[in-house]
């Protein structure tokens, strides 16, 4: 790890991985546990091949988030990576996806990846942009305002690829990814521009973070629309607190950053503990670490206006595109689904009709392209077409997990 | 201030095919939903058509049912994924195998061919079986239909043909006015109609009550979960007669289960939540009845909200209190294979003409006096 991303990052993983042990090591600690389920103050779990609860009195979801992707015209083409899978490419394989690599979207983590790769000596580094230089400086001021060490910190990043000479193209669409059997080319366009090409063998997409919120669901929390994320949240009071015995923190409650997941994990323990009882700060620290979380949800506001997913291109997608991988439903499916008579309009109705969001997934990759096609076809607001509800077993659990044994009665 | 003849509450399965037999016996119709057409338990229920194993009296309904699901594409215009895929009970014990006879009998009885074939027949004719199985009925005329589809389709059919459709109008106001009906929803519509017809599955047993014909309906449904696709190799529906597990595999190789008890729905009557035990239970139980499919992964499970009654027999007919009104709902677990049938009969009384079948055995008032509760309502619920 030394070799790989320096003695400066190696020293703070240790860091913390010192105190995370420390931790663990006084905690009732599972790893390799799969929680499936909520229901009646339990958790349904699967570990070791075997299925078992753990009751609970109060819950602390801290379930994180992926990236958010939107389909393009092949997408499930080998060598096609969300952002954060080809950074766990590189920090845990300690490998490349490809040579020629193309970083797409609308992310900081375009940036992030790209230099990761950069500086373990990957050199044909492209980054589509969708968002215009234009509309970045606009944000940055506001950016600036709420934290200007972060924007500080992004614009030394996009130097530091500047020098290298990374090709970096703003404002501009990815199209299509091309190949016979796996990634040779992608498309793009700049607004006002032809049609560009770009050779490659991988490509990393990603459109910020949305929160991993099934088992929250599960667990009763209630959801509210963020007009600027364009996405579902739960509703939580600033410490977290969904309900009478849950709490929601870090990036599954609100894309918030990492210093700001660390102040939403600390409020939300400091919740909990005055729920049983127990105050270990007193009431204006804890007031000054909401003020701290407000500013990093204000920064991922205002970043949120550097790195605008194209939600319209996403909704003019060709009809052959599959939108939903799991289920292999087509762009052109939907739309036909939705302008027939007496059809969906309501993104749970148009899964029932389409199975777009049915299968392995429920929708952790197409949601968002679901969601930006369907408000484009219905005209309303992305906040308006319903949220895709999750649903147990969260995430799939075999049969043989669940033991018969009895044998009664049986001739 | 729209006027029909017809206004049907309820956009679910039942409503729908009563719409659209009076609009085909050329009546002005109209459908009215508090949501979307199809979206509760018409929606979500395993989509049996089952007809070994119903209830004596119900047979008259189910086999006229069963004859519009055979032509049902060609009588609505697109698919609903009919598939006659036949249905096996299976008996695993001593009891289970009375209970199968006994079915068997009532099916014959009622002109449907049923075949009993032992254990030896079984190992030959579906190997996927496990040993434990110790008899089986087959019903080969037994079908399945995709419940997502069907009821929309029945609606676009409706419309086609010059129904109109409301969604998302929950009636608010329902009174009874000189010989027609006036109704207003909650988003502000105003209609009129000579007839209503009270379709609200699981909520249908409110409005019946306020013109005092209180119903003992209760909401309900069974554990239902899905696995990932896997090699098509199940062809018929497959139900152990205690009904712990019902299974059929789709096309794509999809395994969809079901399975009793069922779980009462929530008090408020929105919704069924499944406890994860009884997918757990469901899961060894599946896995016990067909082995291969052990290693499947159970990717989603769901209920529904479905309205059900002591006898395990809907509500078909005119209401006893106020003329103009007929209710059809409490499908009772049934609901799904019927509803052709129950739109055929209950489209024909409105119309004042004589149903295909007697509907006399479904009358609202028949709680009024002492009822033989089902046997299922002790065995099949919680």
């Amino acid at each position: 790890m030394n070799a790989l991303f320096g003695t400066r990052y190696a020293a703070r993983v240790r860091d913390r991985e010192t105190v995370e042990d420390a931790i663990l090591a006084q905690s009732n600690y599972r790893p390799l546990t799969t929680i499936w389920g909520v229901y009646d103050k339990r958790l349904e779990v699967f570990a070791g091949d075997r299925l078992s609860n753990i009751p609970f009195q109060h819950l602390l979801l801290c379930t994180g988030a992926t990236d958010r992707i939107l389909p393009v015209a092949g997408w499930t083409l080998p060598g096609v990576y969300t952002l954060g899978g080809a950074q766990v490419a590189l920090k845990k394989h300690g490998t490349f996806i490809g040579r020629k690599i193309v970083f797409a979207g609308s992310s900081p983590l375009l940036y992030l990846a790209a230099a990761q790769y950069l500086r373990l000596g990957a050199r044909d580094l492209v980054i589509v942009d969708s968002t215009s230089l234009f509309e970045k400086i606009k944000a940055a001021p506001a950016m600036a305002r709420w934290s200007a060490g972060t924007l500080f910190e992004g614009l030394r990043l996009l130097q530091e690829l500047q020098r290298a000479g990374v090709r970096i193209i703003f404002g501009a669409d990815l199209l299509e990814i091309q190949g016979s059997t796996k990634v040779e080319h992608i498309t793009f366009r700049r607004r006002g521009h032809p049609v560009e090409t770009v050779a490659c063998d991988a490509v990393a997409i990603g459109h910020g973070l949305r929160p991993e919120t099934q088992l929250a669901e599960l667990a009763g929390a209630q959801f509210e629309f963020d007009a600027e994320h364009g996405q579902w949240f739960p509703a939580t009071d600033m410490d977290g607190r969904a309900s009478e015995d849950l709490w929601v923190a870090g990036d599954a409650a609100r894309t918030v950053g990492a210093i700001g997941a660390k102040v939403s994990g600390a409020l939300a323990a400091l919740s909990v503990l005055r729920e049983m009882g127990i105050t270990l700060l007193p009431e204006n620290r804890v007031k000054s670490m909401r003020g701290q979380l407000r500013r990093w949800r204000k920064f991922q506001h205002a970043m949120a206006r550097a790195f605008i997913p194209p939600v319209a291109a996403a909704a003019e997608a060709p009809d052959t595109m599959i939108l939903c991988r799991c289920e292999r439903v087509i762009a052109a499916e939907i739309r036909q689904a939705v302008a027939q008579a007496a059809g969906p309009a309501e993104i749970n109705r148009v899964k029932a009709i389409t199975r777009c969001g049915m299968g392995r997934c429920q929708g952790r990759y197409c949601g968002f392209a679901l969601q930006s096609l369907l408000s484009s076809l219905t005209n309303k607001g992305a906040g308006n077409v319903g949220r895709l509800r999750a649903q147990a077993p969260v995430r799939p659990i075999p049969l043989v997990a669940a033991d018969s044994g009895s044998n009664d009665g049986k001739i | 201030m729209e006027k029909f003849d017809v206004i049907v509450i309820g956009a679910g399965l039942f409503g729908t095919f009563t719409a659209f037999f009076l609009r085909r016996r050329g009546l002005n119709v109209a459908v009215v939903d508090r949501g979307f057409v199809g979206a509760q338990s018409s929606g979500a229920n395993f989509g049996n058509l089952r007809l070994q194993g119903r209830a004596a009296l119900q047979y008259p309904l189910s086999l006229q049912a069963q004859l519009f699901w055979e032509r049902f594409d060609a009588e609505i215009g697109e698919t609903c994924e009919y598939d006659q895929t036949g249905h096996l009970y299976l008996a695993r014990t001593q009891k289970g195998l009375e209970k199968l006879l006994g079915y068997a009998e009532a099916s014959r009885c009622n002109g449907l061919s049923v075949e009993i074939i032992d254990r030896a027949d079984l190992k030959r004719r579906f190997p996927f079986l496990s040993p434990d199985v110790a008899a089986a009925s087959y019903s080969a005329r037994c079908a399945v239909a995709n419940p997502r589809l069907s009821t929309p389709a029945v609606a676009r059919a409706f419309l086609r043909n010059g129904g109109q459709l409301f969604e998302g109008q929950q009636v608010s106001e329902f009174v009874p006015n000189g010989g027609s009906f006036s109704l207003r929803t909650t988003e502000g519509r105003r209609f009129t109609a000579t007839k209503v017809v009270n379709a609200g599955g699981g909520w249908a047993g409110s409005l019946a009550k306020t013109f005092g014909e209180e119903v003992p309906m209760f909401s309900a449904g069974p554990p239902q979960f899905v696995t990932e696709p896997l090699p098509y190799m199940l062809r018929p529906i497959v139900q152990a007669v205690e009904g712990d597990v019902i299974v059929r595999q789709i096309a794509r190789g999809n395994i969809i289960f079901a399975g009793y008890p069922r779980t009462r729905s929530q008090a408020d009557g929105e919704h069924t939540y499944v406890p994860p035990q009884k997918i757990v239970q469901g899961m060894a139980s599946l896995a016990s009845v067909v082995p291969s499919f052990a290693n499947a992964e159970v990717i989603r499970a769901w209920s529904g909200v479905e309205g059900y009654l002591p006898d395990m027999l809907p509500v078909v007919g005119p209401s006893q209190a106020v003329p103009g009104l007929f209710h059809a709902f409490g499908g009772s677990g049934g609901g799904f294979q019927i509803a052709p049938a129950v739109g055929d009969c209950l489209a024909a009384v409105v119309a004042d003409e004589q149903p295909a079948c007697d509907l006399h055995p479904y009358r609202i008032d028949r709680f009024n006096v002492q009822l033989e509760t089902s046997e299922k309502i002790t065995t099949e619920f919680d």
